[in-house]
């Protein structure tokens, strides 16, 4: 189900399924990920791992890193992504450490 | 590996031009950007959404398409997405792009990274919900994402334009509160022989005002005591006007009070820095064509001090000039003839810069904020640690790094070193000149242990 | 402006003797240099460290280890005195091997040291499969690890601002800012910093780190000291991932994992080099593989401050007695000596410690 989001879309584009935290959402393809998730409803992004307050996108322009998710293990800023089809996206540090063995 | 003339990091109006111009002389250029499209911040995404929203935006917008057409036309290399995370002499230059980490080198660099919008911390400002206004400009310009019960605070032509392409986008703001104050303007006004000069941005600074006023967003001006309410997310902005307080209620506030340069790479090159007292942050030391005391480095755009995005494509094409000639692509006549214009059309675009900087001046209490108030958003550190540490004998901010871990964390300072200069500055009673800024080393920004190892050759000639 | 002891150089060595004279009721005056200063003690990787300390030298081995085992106690008397904590943990640290020839060379020696020491030297050697109980996410490369369990690690800058804190608390005064440039006695030593400022003190203890090398000459000592690179990195802060620490990397107590450090001979040069940062990724990920996907946040260089056989220095000078130089390569690990131990050197009572093969006199005159 979709939140209230306190973002506005003006135009509709094609959408495509991207997970957030075990929420599937449907966001529109090539979109900016940050502006995608904010007009999607997400209003939390991460937590810091100081204190654990909550924190979203601040600069929209690759600086704050308060737009930081987890993909593929990678911690990265979400500013920074494209949605692509099928993007499975997490809260960071919330997942275990994972060995990578390739 | 490919050796370049030069190597040129942003994309933005400085480096596009400037990329396009040095290419036109026959030097061999790379452009480097870590967005994935041309435009740089004030052009953002322009060849995708001109069309779309070109109107909402505006000609000042849609003028990218110029640049970014120059660009394409020139056949410059442009590599897109690739985020630059060291710069060493020589130059060597690494990047990651989609995941990898490179490397290319060049005898010159340009250095167009552009600005980063100044710091404001107010209490409340790390909730979600709260942005700078460029990162509300950003949602609306390249996404067309727009704040539904949004409060614009602060100050600055920005603030102003933020709020007209919120009101043509159909939703504008619910308030613009408003930190300058009448005294301000009324100092401003003895800079007005030079804003004369640049009448073109007063004309459109008043049509922009004039949008707002007509679409009836309430204006509180001279606001004080400025503070965020929320406690997992931004509830209302509170005031005092005029000795009353007020509370707006809504759920995204927009801070803006100027931009300042983005100096990340030019420290890390140890290029000389001097305090910019007008504008109120450090600049890099240049001459007259962006050249550093660092050999073969120049500096352009609003990375070289504020000056906008016409400045900055000027002084993009300046310092391309003084490398064609430094090349031998051009004799030094040919050098002074081609940049003569662009040297006065600078000048005459930066005469309305000590006006606006007087007449929207930062909001003081934001500069040297309260004890209680995060400053370091990374690692959580406030204004009191701060004087603490200022107490405990640290002159400088690279002292406070180690007593307290501010500018420690993945921003590496961006939105806390004028904030530590400031306070380290009032605590110590010394100039922030005196007090300095943080040391910045590589990585510009982080990259994955995993792209840093692939790097790793066993050669024996590595760097020293 | 006098004291009983002027104190040049307000790194971490500076200020544990600082704090130790201190607590002595001495009247001590610290003297440090600026914010560009150069400061092994902001830039170190913060172990308390005994193993592979004093391979040739079973004195230094003891003198770590008399340090490592009287720290706890130190940390917790800031930690008391200045209410925030000096995080330290020392429940062993690894010398990991990625060969088990280098694994069986380094027992040798330390079977050697330990019959040196008594057999006072708790070490245990774990082969791959041991190591990975302790250490899940260690890597296949790694055949082994030395396990030393009078290891640990600390956080270096919290040592550093707690004594910073403290020496205050305690009443000595601390100038910042200033550089000394010369110092005289004609009766008592007179100190001359580049401002003007002159400080009058009965006593004076030389631990400028690099500055040493520099002002040493000018008190009569040789101070044969040089600056060795390392480069050092930190990730982002991550959930647990490391228990022990080691050589090539730990994980500090705010969740950071920290990479060390190259060793480089490049003078006084504190520069981060691509190379130096990507072959210290490749040996952390070798050892870590986890760590192929953590993000680099910050890098830095720092120098170390070294004498030629990379052992402390303590010489009272002969042409100006009452003049102390005080100089090591590991002044975290030696925090809680120097604070402890050392002020009875200093002040020559029955409890001072024996310190005769750290003077100067072991450095052949060049
Ligand atoms: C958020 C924001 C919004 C703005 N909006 C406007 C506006 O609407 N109108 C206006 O007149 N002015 C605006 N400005 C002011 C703006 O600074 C100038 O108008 C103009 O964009 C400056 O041009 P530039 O070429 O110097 O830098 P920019 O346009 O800022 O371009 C710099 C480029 O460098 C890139 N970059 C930086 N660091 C790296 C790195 N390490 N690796 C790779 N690439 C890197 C960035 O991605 C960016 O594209 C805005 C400023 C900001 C910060
Ligand atoms: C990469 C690296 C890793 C390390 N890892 C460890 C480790 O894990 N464990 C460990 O125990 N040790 C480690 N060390 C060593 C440890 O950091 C140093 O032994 C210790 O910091 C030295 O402290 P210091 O006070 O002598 O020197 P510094 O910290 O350099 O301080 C010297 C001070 O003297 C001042 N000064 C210099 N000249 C003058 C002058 N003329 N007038 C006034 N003031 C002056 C300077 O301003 C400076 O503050 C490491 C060092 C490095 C470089
Ligand atoms: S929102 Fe600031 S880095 Fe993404």
């Amino acid at each position: 189900m979709k939140p209230a989001s306190p973002f506005l879309e003006l135009e509709g584009n094609p959408k495509v399924p991207v997970t957030f935290d075990g929420d599937v959402f449907e966001l529109p393809l090539g979109a900016n990920l940050a502006a995608a998730l904010l007009a999607a409803g997400v209003q939390v992004f991460r937590h810091t791992p100081v204190s654990g307050a909550p924190r979203a996108p601040f600069c929209m322009m690759g600086a704050c890193f308060d737009c930081l998710v987890e993909i593929d293990g990678v911690v990265r800023q979400a500013c920074m992504l494209e949605v692509t089809q099928g993007l499975c996206v997490s809260r960071p540090g919330t997942g275990e450490a994972t060995d990578a063995t390739e | 590996m490919q050796q370049n003339d030069l190597i040129v990091i942003g994309a933005g109006p400085a480096g596009m031009a400037a990329a396009t111009e040095a290419t036109s002389h026959g030097l061999t250029v790379t452009l480097l950007d870590e967005q994935p499209r041309a435009g740089g911040q004030i052009y953002r995404d322009v060849d995708r959404v001109a069309d779309k929203r070109g109107d909402i935006l505006g000609k000042d917008f849609t003028y990218g398409r110029t640049l970014t057409g120059g660009l394409r036309a020139s056949g410059t290399t442009h590599l897109t997405g690739a985020m630059v995370w060291s710069i060493e002499d020589g130059f060597r230059v690494s990047f990651t792009k989609d995941g990898r980490a490179a490397q290319i080198t060049g005898s010159h660099i340009l250095l167009a990274t552009g600005a980063l919008e100044r710091p404001m911390p107010v209490p409340g400002w790390t909730l979600p919900g709260v942005m700078t206004a460029g990162a509300g400009q950003i949602l609306l310009k390249q996404s067309g994402v727009l704040a539904r019960r949004a409060v614009l605070v602060g100050s600055g032509p920005l603030l102003y334009l933020i709020a007209a392409q919120m009101v043509r986008a159909g939703t504008p703001p619910m308030a613009l509160v408003e930190t300058q104050t009448r005294g301000d303007m009324a100092r401003a006004m003895r800079d007005i022989g030079g804003a004369m000069r640049g009448w073109p941005y007063l004309v459109k600074g008043v049509r922009m005002l004039a949008t707002i006023i007509r679409a009836r967003v309430p204006r509180y001006v001279g606001a004080t005591d400025i503070a965020i309410e929320g406690r997992a997310q931004a509830e209302a902005v509170t005031f005092n006007v005029a000795g009353r307080a007020k509370r707006i209620a809504c759920d995204t506030v927009l801070l803006h009070h100027g931009v300042v340069p983005n100096t990340q790479a030019a420290r890390s090159l140890d290029v000389p820095h001097r305090w910019d007292d007008g504008q109120q942050c450090f600049v890099p030391e240049l001459d007259t064509w962006g050249g550093t005391g660092v050999d073969g480095l120049f500096i352009a755009g609003d990375g070289a001090g504020i000056g906008g995005a016409k400045v900055a494509e000027m002084a993009g094409r300046i310092a391309a000039i003084r490398i064609a000639e430094a090349v031998g692509r051009l004799t030094v006549q040919q050098r002074d003839a081609r940049a003569a214009p662009l040297l006065r059309s600078r000048a005459s675009d930066n005469a309305i810069r000590p006006f606006l900087d007087k007449a929207y001046p930062a909001y003081q209490p934001a500069l040297t904020p309260e004890d209680a108030t995060i400053v370091c958003r990374c690692e959580e550190v406030t204004a009191g640690d701060i004087r603490r540490y200022a107490g405990l004998g640290c002159l400088g901010p690279n002292q406070t790094k180690a007593f307290g871990r501010p500018g420690m964390g993945p921003c590496q300072g961006r939105y806390c070193g004028l904030t530590v200069t400031a306070l380290l500055a009032e605590a110590n009673a010394q100039t922030p000149e005196q007090t300095g800024y943080y040391r910045i080393r590589p990585p510009l920004k982080p990259v994955t242990l995993g792209e840093l190892a692939m790097m790793d050759t066993p050669e024996p000639d590595a760097a020293e | 402006m006098e004291a009983d002891y002027a104190i040049i150089g307000g790194g971490v060595v500076g200020l544990s003797v600082a704090w130790g004279l201190l607590k002595r009721g001495k009247r001590v005056i610290v003297i440090d240099g600026d914010d560009g200063a150069f400061r092994a003690s902001r830039g170190n990787f913060g172990l308390v460290w005994v193993q592979s300390k004093g391979m040739n030298q079973p004195r230094y081995a003891r003198w770590s280890q008399q340090s490592a085992a009287i720290w706890a106690e130190f940390a917790e008397e800031l930690g008391d005195n200045t209410g925030h904590a000096v995080p330290l943990e020392q429940k062993g640290g690894y010398d990991l091997h990625f060969s088990e020839e280098t694994l069986q060379e380094t027992v040798e020696k330390y079977e050697t040291l330990k019959a040196q020491l008594d057999g006072d030297y708790p070490y245990e050697v774990l082969g791959h499969n041991a190591l990975r109980k302790e250490e899940p996410h260690i890597g296949p490369k790694v055949v082994g690890a030395i396990l030393h369990h009078q290891d640990g690690h600390a956080n270096p800058l919290r040592l550093l601002t707690a004594l910073a804190d403290d020496v205050r608390r305690m009443g000595g005064t601390v100038l910042n800012g200033k550089t000394v440039t010369d110092v005289t006695k004609p009766d008592g030593f007179h100190i001359q910093c580049s401002d003007g400022t002159v400080i009058g003190a009965a006593k004076v203890v030389l631990s400028a780190g690099l500055g040493a090398a520099e002002l040493g000459p000018k008190l009569g000592f040789k101070a044969p000291i040089r600056p060795q690179r390392g480069q050092v990195l930190i990730t982002e802060k991550l959930p647990k991932l490391i228990n022990r620490p080691s050589l090539i990397a730990r994980q500090v107590d705010e969740g950071g994992i920290q990479i060390g450090a190259t060793n480089e001979e490049v003078g006084l040069n504190d520069r981060v080099t691509q190379p130096g940062l990507s072959g210290l990724a490749a040996e952390a990920i070798a050892a870590y593989p986890a760590l192929a996907r953590a993000q680099l946040v910050r890098s830095w260089g720092a120098l170390r401050v070294l004498s030629p056989d990379g052992l402390p220095i303590y010489q009272e000078s002969p042409q100006m007695p009452g003049a102390f130089l005080v100089t090591c390569h590991s002044g975290i690990t030696l925090a809680a000596a120097h604070a402890r131990l050392l002020p009875d050197w200093m002040e020559r009572t029955d409890a001072a410690p024996d310190l005769e093969v750290f003077s100067e006199t072991r450095f052949a005159i060049s």
